[in-house]
């Protein structure tokens, strides 16, 4: 491409793009919804806090699950899966362990269930559905034996600011106005525009193609805007959840690895089509094996956080939650034959969950109509991205 | 007897950018076995798919007459009314099911909607004495051999009293003895009434059972012979099947050959399913640096079994023999280990087996080569489209760009992104199955081009090919392969079609 900067319209480009944007557009259509019906009382700072803090452990799970998605597989051990590595995270707390190596150890103690899975999908070739039910039952059942089935409780309250606690410095309060967050957001957002920036500058030497420069501007701007307001209504409130540094980290770690790294690549690869990745020379057993093992060890991360949520922890937690973040892939338009799927989306797919689940309480609609709600729009997110890509000749 | 029970007229299928049936005519008579010849892709089986509805009739252009009407089927369902059946050479039985429940399935007898299952075990006995299965009709299918198999679908056919059965390579999968067995079987049906048509590559078969034989070449009828009238040989059979003038032209070979790179012996193959059938059987060859070797042969010769064997038992359930690269002994257990060791493989399935459709052309290109591309495993992304760029440019892939996704190219420009990315990772040794098949003319070109070029630059290449022309015009020797085994090599300057059809199917 020797001319970098094409003349587009900007219908032309909305139209190129509105399929990989479609699922923020629905995100913010719904959160505008329900800004309309609730009096803006969903958008107030205190409950936008709220939607973090109480999906978090699901968005945890969708950033694993949707890899596992990519790869053509299901998992439905994981809700099992993190109420077994909750209560062994409490009481590994309970021995008097620091909160860093417990929640290290637990994750190691779920990347090692995701072998024991993994094994089984990857090598014996036993399909991923049989083998997670499989894990789901056993794992429900193993809680229920460490358990006693009574809750476990956590020997002091520190535990619990994993999920409900913020980040905030004193020094940096101004009249009720946490800063932390904004500055954050801030500098973020700086050190991303000049990344940007750079790359672009690159791939023009290169003669890449290249947006043209008001897009790419306006790009940016949308986003910088998103980042701020959203660290706004934090700093609004209490400051930066800690539990949204977690859910950041986590997204930051695994965008990168699915964009950027070799084994983000060979994932789609397999996911794409297993056969051909295999003749390519990818070791399609390999991926699959690590994408399990990964995926445990997410769980075993939600399943910290749930337990800190809770503040003790539950026999029965994790109920349903392997369903809600396989919901929350989908709906962010990742694909059940393999081979499509992004992080972001699958944390888009979550949040417009989440934002019902939310706006209705609000609302006072009960759980009995929310659950019609999230079904209708799952259909109907699935059903649009089969219908956009049949119409693109995708299908 | 000589009354016409079918007859096809004019008959024209086009598939997107391939004329497969060109004006095809041809004539079978009541109560004869008529046997159809001809290359791979001359349209032998395309023709019956036609006749028996697999192509439904709006499809093509001409008649099909069928008993003095024409024909207008939807589906092979209609042709079963007609009691016309085919039986395709993949066996399309239900594995798990019964013998007696395969025979009947799709006409299962019902009294008010219910299976009276005894009586279906009792009805199926006439018809496997006839076909003289000595078989417990509850006997599960997928424990019969492939001969065996097949006698269930000739059941099953004649369950259906049909007048007019075809047998598309009846006898590909079967060892000597099941094939006689089969033959004096249609012959068997012959006498009661049925007539035959049956596609063969086994001439000495032909000659034994047919009565009439048509050659098809290039989607057209070139002869038909009544075997009561003339004297048909082996080898005037073959020379209908490949007289053509060279249609394509090759660019010259410039490449020098140097000294031997790779040597395989006593190579066996077993079939990924059936453990103990062999499907390449102990065989032997060599590659030279610089050179192009052509495995030519029928379809289910065993070349593709074989190649995808090598390269990092991609293909079947075990193999034994050695594979020696530079004099050194290799035992890949995957693909992965094959490329490292610069082994490079093209397959003929591109859509199945060479692409990720759904992943764009640069994406595809560099599949292959992503620990190269990468440092500490992080992709570096503008070196791979660098490099994607290079290929697009060098190759001439016609795309709008490299972020296209590759379902979106036409079949020529797919396959030089498959050449691509075996291109990228650097091998020495390229093996290429069928790379010209179902592209144009021009492309083919190109891809003879490119495989030049590669051995031009000391690199040694395996070429695969069903085309007998492209064979002799590429190679600097060409291994003739069938049922297996390999039947013969021929140096450039001795190879002719003829020659390279008689070492694959004469009788031995």
């Amino acid at each position: 491409m020797s001319d970098t900067v094409k003349k587009l319209s900007f219908w032309q480009l909305v139209k190129g793009n509105i399929r990989n944007y479609s699922m923020f557009l629905m995100l913010a259509v719904i959160v505008a919804g329900f800004a309309i019906l609730t009096g803006g009382v969903n958008i107030n700072s205190r409950n936008v806090t709220n939607i973090f803090i109480q999906n978090s452990y699901i968005l945890v799970l969708a950033v694993g699950m949707v890899l596992v998605i990519i790869i053509g597989n299901i998992d439905l051990s994981v809700g099992s899966v993190a109420a077994f590595t909750g209560a062994l995270g409490a009481m590994i707390y309970n021995t008097g362990l620091g909160i860093l190596p417990t929640i290290l150890l637990t994750m190691l103690i779920g990347a090692a269930i995701g072998c024991f899975l993994g094994y089984f999908v990857a090598f014996i070739k036993i399909p991923a559905f049989i083998v997670t039910l499989a894990g789901m039952l056993l794992f429900r059942g193993l809680t229920y034996i460490i358990t006693n089935v009574t809750p476990v409780s956590l020997r002091d309250d520190s535990f619990r600011n994993i999920a409900s606690g913020s980040i905030s410095f004193s020094f940096l309060e101004v009249g009720g106005l946490h800063l932390f967050p904004l500055l954050l957001g801030a500098a973020i957002m700086v050190v991303y525009i000049a990344y940007a920036f750079w790359d672009r500058k690159n791939k023009m030497k290169n003669h890449f193609h290249v947006l043209p420069m008001q897009y790419f501007i306006l790009k940016l701007i949308l986003l910088s805007l998103v980042v701020l307001v959203l660290c706004y209504k934090f700093a609004d409130y209490r400051g930066l959840p800690t539990v949204v540094m977690v859910l950041g980290i986590t997204v930051a770690v695994f965008v990168f690895v699915t964009q950027n790294t070799v084994f983000g690549r060979y994932i789609y690869a397999v996911g794409g089509n297993s056969r051909s990745a295999k003749l390519s020379g990818i070791n399609s057993e390999m991926v699959t094996f690590f994408v399990h093992v990964n995926m445990g060890m997410i769980a075993g991360l939600s399943g910290i956080v749930f337990t800190a949520y809770m503040n003790s922890a539950l026999p029965q937690a994790g109920n349903l939650f392997e369903l809600d973040a396989i919901a929350a892939c989908f709906i962010g338009g990742a694909s059940a034959s393999g081979g499509i799927g992004t992080i972001m989306g699958a944390i888009t797919g979550g949040l417009v969950m989440g934002v019902i689940n939310n706006g209705m309480s609000l609302m006072n609609i009960g759980a009995d109509w929310q659950y019609v709600v999230k079904a209708s729009v799952l259909l109907l997110a699935v059903w649009y991205d089969i219908y956009t890509r049949k119409k693109a000749g995708l299908a | 007897m000589s009354t016409n029970i079918l007859e096809v007229q004019d008959l024209t299928k086009t598939f997107p950018g391939v004329k497969a049936l060109d004006n095809v005519n041809f004539k079978v008579k009541k109560g004869e076995i008529h046997c159809l010849c001809g290359e791979n892709g001359a349209g032998k089986s395309t023709l019956m798919n036609v006749v028996s509805g697999v192509y439904p009739h709006d499809s093509y252009t001409g008649k099909v007459i069928f008993h003095g009407k024409e024909t207008r089927y939807k589906t092979v369902k209609d042709s079963e009314k007609d009691r016309l059946a085919i039986i395709h050479q993949e066996l399309a039985l239900s594995p798990y099911l019964p013998i007696f429940e395969n025979i009947f399935l799709g006409h299962i007898k019902t009294k008010a909607g219910i299976i009276h299952w005894d009586r279906l075990i009792i009805d199926s006995r006439p018809y496997l004495k006839r076909v003289g299965l000595d078989e417990d009709p509850e006997t599960i299918v997928s424990k019969l051999g492939v001969g065996k198999q097949q006698l269930v679908e000739i059941a099953k056919a004649l369950s259906k009293n049909v007048e007019l059965l075809i047998l598309d390579e009846p006898t590909s999968s079967l060892n000597d003895d099941e094939s006689d067995k089969l033959l004096d079987l249609i012959l068997e049906l012959k006498k009661e009434g049925i007539t035959c048509i049956m596609i063969s590559h086994k001439l000495n078969e032909v000659l034994k059972i047919a009565d009439t034989i048509t050659i098809l070449r290039d989607g057209m009828s070139i002869d038909s012979y009544d075997t009561t009238e003339t004297e048909v040989t082996e080898d005037l059979i073959i020379k209908g099947m490949v007289g053509r003038d060279m249609t394509h032209r090759f660019p010259e070979k410039t490449a020098v050959v140097g000294e031997t790179i790779m040597e395989v012996e006593d190579w066996t193959v077993f079939h990924p399913e059936y453990h103990s059938r062999k499907v390449v059987d102990n065989v032997s060859f060599n590659l030279k640096k610089g050179e192009i070797l052509a495995f030519c042969g029928p379809m289910g010769a065993g070349r593709t079994e074989l190649m995808m064997s090598l390269f990092g038992k991609a293909y079947g359930s075990a193999s034994t023999g050695t594979l020696k690269i530079r004099g050194q002994e290799h035992d890949f257990k995957n693909p992965m280990e094959a490329i490292r060791n610069g082994l490079g493989y093209v397959s003929e399935d591109r859509k199945d087996l060479g692409l990720i459709l759904i992943q764009d052309v640069k994406t595809n290109i560099s599949n292959s080569s992503l620990s190269k591309l990468s440092r500490f495993g992080v992709v570096n992304k503008d070196q791979e489209i660098i490099e994607a760029e290079n290929y697009r440019k060098s190759l001439n892939i016609k795309t709008p760009g490299i972020e296209q996704m590759v379902r979106n190219l036409s079949g020529g420009n797919q396959q030089k992104v498959v050449l691509s990315r075996c291109l990228l990772a650097d091998p020495e040794i390229f093996i290429v199955d069928e790379p010209t098949r179902g592209i144009d003319v021009g492309a083919k070109y190109e891809i003879y081009t490119i495989l030049n070029d590669l051995a031009a630059q000391g690199k040694s290449i395996i070429m695969i090919s069903s085309e007998l022309p492209e064979a002799i015009g590429m190679a600097d020797r060409i291994y003739v392969m069938n049922e297996g085994e390999i039947r013969g090599v021929l140096d450039r300057d001795e190879a002719s079609q003829e020659k390279i059809m008689q070492i694959a199917l004469r009788s031995r």
